[in-house]
């Protein structure tokens, strides 16, 4: 056992670091800013050309078949130096990894990891939610085409989006779960419209609808088998539900740190329970980044994921959260008398986190049942 | 990076669980019947486990502190009433002090349980509690202040009339030794303990204590979760329902971040420096006490009626948790130390 870094990570660690001196963009956090996400894909391309990006994905397709332990160096560095986050793509790819073949991998997989191309994610619908295999937008053969119609809701950049990775029915005579298929659809065409969605702190630029009335996509565009689509879906939300996967700890741990050096620089301005929140949000933070090295190293076992992701998520949720109410804890007043408080906003932005990629009580649901081997009703 | 245990660690850990099902209470009745007991302590001497601190050459310890953690979990786990943690950690003070470990079992601890008992002069002016001292006889360790360190003093725990048999913990008893007890040099070449030495010991001992939260955390969801699959309610299995499923699902998720925080706090009290592996020990406790007090809760709320009453294993594992976490400090005493350090924050409080 050894949280140390080998020689060759030490080496990574110490070329990453010096980059970043350099190129730090200096972004505002994620979540209380448009600002972050119109520059997101500046920061995409930045990282990739450097050699940062992808870090754990075939070389073949633009990555660095590096273990994925050099993800967590990455998250840890780009926190450490007050960097934005890496965008979180690890889902998609692994969704075309696992399911695809070599024709969709190699056309799709380049483009995604270098940025070139930005996708965004059509699963839920304004009546499937929780109960996804319920959605009802279609893609019907037409000749060599899918003709798409439907409405999904709570899709991340689809403002930006080159791609949808699409999750429609394609059967109607089948059960539910059965009659669905995976698309990659381009945006830019005339039957897709995307319309942004306000989010409670305000930003505008992450979630939106996609409203789809005789979009096309050619048939050689399905990811998967036809009606594989559900389990290509579980594929990606295990994997969705994995910290690891999202890089999020930098922002947790970005956050605490300007926590602490607002209490540092007047203790006395501070309560003791404004201090109690910061040190447990640090530890909150910490037990997450360490709960990250612990799942990626069991990865160099080949772990294979799965439910498992439900209990990392659950955890990563109650860090966000936590982080969240001890940014509001130390700001006071200024959240509710200042519209436009980072701390309000941060701690607005966290309460998405225990719905988008499954709700909590989802989640608890998976793991009760297929982790801890609970009875179904 | 790799935090996967090495092969001798996955073997220590399968060995360490396996005494510790095997000879460790089952039921609560069982926490009587000495033979058992008795046969757990052999066991456990016998497989050098209380020496994985003792000097191996040099001034290095037999183990790690992983290997040690590894062994303060399983037994944790399965409520096994043996002393382990308080005899490794004298071990390991010993060591430190270059003095022969057999001259004392035990640590005597302040009466708040959070550092070692601090005497001057000939008697003790407090109590001293040692954790896992019952049986023992002879002395217990504690510091007395020496130039800019400490020195390490023995106190006879023979000829003193114990204030209590034990603690709420009915798996780990405590003896109390009452203020007045004679105060003794111990034998051996001693050296000054020195800040740095009193931080990687503490950070040992958080470390230790920490682990067997864990273990307590996944001994009592294990029990709790075959309980919840076999008592049925309205015609089915109370697991069954939601509710239930939420509070145990949420259980798992604490022990299962509360895990990756102590291996990391174990692996440090000896790869980091000592104030590192300190800031590590504080964090896993903090993470770790208030995770177990919250899942040994739920285990208690899930056994219901049954679950309220004396036969029922999971108030042995919630009490076994309560003196882990009193033990070295509990999550608020972690959270005002990382305050200070992290926030340069302090409250005058000692």
């Amino acid at each position: 056992m050894d949280f140390r870094d080998s020689s060759r990570e030490a080496e990574f660690r110490a070329r990453l670091r010096a980059w970043l001196v350099d190129n730090n963009p200096g972004l505002p956090p994620s979540s209380t800013d448009d600002e972050y996400w119109a520059r997101q894909a500046e920061w995409h391309t930045a990282l990739y050309d450097a050699g940062f990006f992808g870090l754990s994905w075939p070389e073949r397709y633009g990555g660095h078949d590096l273990p994925a332990v050099f993800d967590v160096i990455l998250d840890e560095e780009l926190a450490a130096a007050g960097a934005p986050p890496r965008p979180s793509l690890g889902y998609l790819v692994q969704g075309i990894t696992v399911h695809a073949g070599d024709a969709i991998k190699d056309r799709f997989l380049p483009g995604i990891i270098s940025g070139r191309d930005r996708w965004c994610q059509g699963f839920s619908e304004p009546d499937a939610g929780s109960d996804l295999a319920s959605l009802r937008t279609t893609a019907t053969r037409d000749g060599d085409d899918f003709v798409v119609n439907g409405h999904k809701i709570w899709t991340s950049y689809s403002d930006v989006a080159d791609w949808c990775f699409l999750l429609a029915r394609t059967d109607l005579a089948v059960p539910k779960h059965k009659g669905l298929s995976l698309l990659a659809v381009p945006m830019g065409q005339p039957g897709v419209e995307q319309r942004p969605l306000r989010m409670i702190n305000g930003i505008t630029s992450e979630f939106g609808q996609v409203l789809f009335d005789g979009a096309r996509t050619p048939v050689t565009n399905m990811i998967g088998e036809p009606g594989e689509g559900w389990r290509v879906a579980m594929t990606i939300l295990d994997h969705e539900r994995e910290p690891a996967e999202l890089g999020y700890v930098a922002r947790y741990a970005k956050t605490v740190k300007e926590l602490e050096a607002t209490v540092r620089a007047d203790p006395g301005s501070f309560r003791s329970d404004q201090h109690q929140a910061v040190a447990w949000a640090h530890v909150q933070a910490e037990m997450l980044r360490l709960h990250v090295c612990r799942r990626l190293s069991e990865r160099l076992d080949g772990v294979e994921h799965g439910p498992g992701g439900s209990v990392d998520k659950l955890l990563m949720t109650w860090v966000e959260q936590g982080v969240g109410s001890a940014a509001l804890a130390v700001a006071g007043a200024s959240a509710a008398t200042d519209a436009d408080d980072v701390a309000l906003k941060i701690y607005l932005y966290s309460r998405a986190q225990s719905v988008m990629g499954g709700t909590s009580q989802i989640q608890k649901n998976i793991v009760a049942t297929r982790v801890l081997g609970l009875p179904t009703a | 990076m790799d935090t996967r245990d090495t092969p001798e660690q996955a073997e220590l850990r399968r060995s360490a669980r396996q005494v510790a099902r095997e000879l460790g209470p089952a039921t609560v009745a069982d926490l009587d019947d000495g033979t058992r007991a008795k046969r757990l302590a052999v066991a456990v001497g016998e497989a050098g486990w209380l020496e994985l601190r003792d000097d191996d050459v040099d001034g290095a310890p037999v183990a790690s502190g992983v290997e040690a953690a590894i062994v303060a979990d399983a037994l944790g786990g399965a409520v096994a009433d043996v002393a382990f943690t308080g005899p490794v950690l004298a071990a390991d003070l010993a060591r430190r002090a270059g003095v022969d470990p057999a001259a004392a079992a035990v640590v005597g601890f302040s009466p708040s349980l959070v550092e070692p008992g601090i005497v001057s002069g000939a008697e003790t002016m407090t109590s001293l509690v040692a954790v896992d001292g019952a049986g023992h006889d002879g002395a217990v360790y504690a510091l007395a202040p020496d130039g800019a360190g400490h020195r390490l003093v023995g106190v006879p725990i023979e000829g003193q009339p114990a204030e209590s048999d034990g603690g709420s913990d009915l798996t780990r008893l405590l003896r109390v030794i009452p203020a007045g007890a004679p105060v003794r040099a111990v034998a051996g070449p001693a050296r000054v303990l020195t800040a740095d030495d009193l931080a990687a010991w503490t950070a040992l001992g958080l470390a230790l204590t920490s682990a067997d939260l864990v273990g307590v955390m996944r001994g009592v969801l294990d029990v709790t979760v075959a309980y919840a699959r076999e008592r049925r309610q309205f015609g089915a299995p109370v697991g069954s329902f939601q509710a239930v499923q939420h509070l145990l699902a949420e259980a798992r998720c604490l022990m299962d971040g509360s895990f990756s925080v102590a291996l990391h706090a174990s692996w440090a009290v000896d790869a980091l420096e000592p104030e590192e592996a300190l800031a590590a020990g504080r964090v896993a406790k903090a993470y770790c006490a208030r995770a177990a007090k919250t899942v040994c809760e739920a285990a208690i709320q899930v056994h219901g009626g049954i679950g309220n009453t004396w036969e029922c294993l999971a108030h042995v594992y919630l009490r076994r948790g309560l003196l882990s976490t009193q033990w070295f400090g509990d999550d608020g005493r972690q959270l005002r130390e990382l305050g200070r350090e992290r926030l340069g924050v302090g409250d005058g409080l000692p």
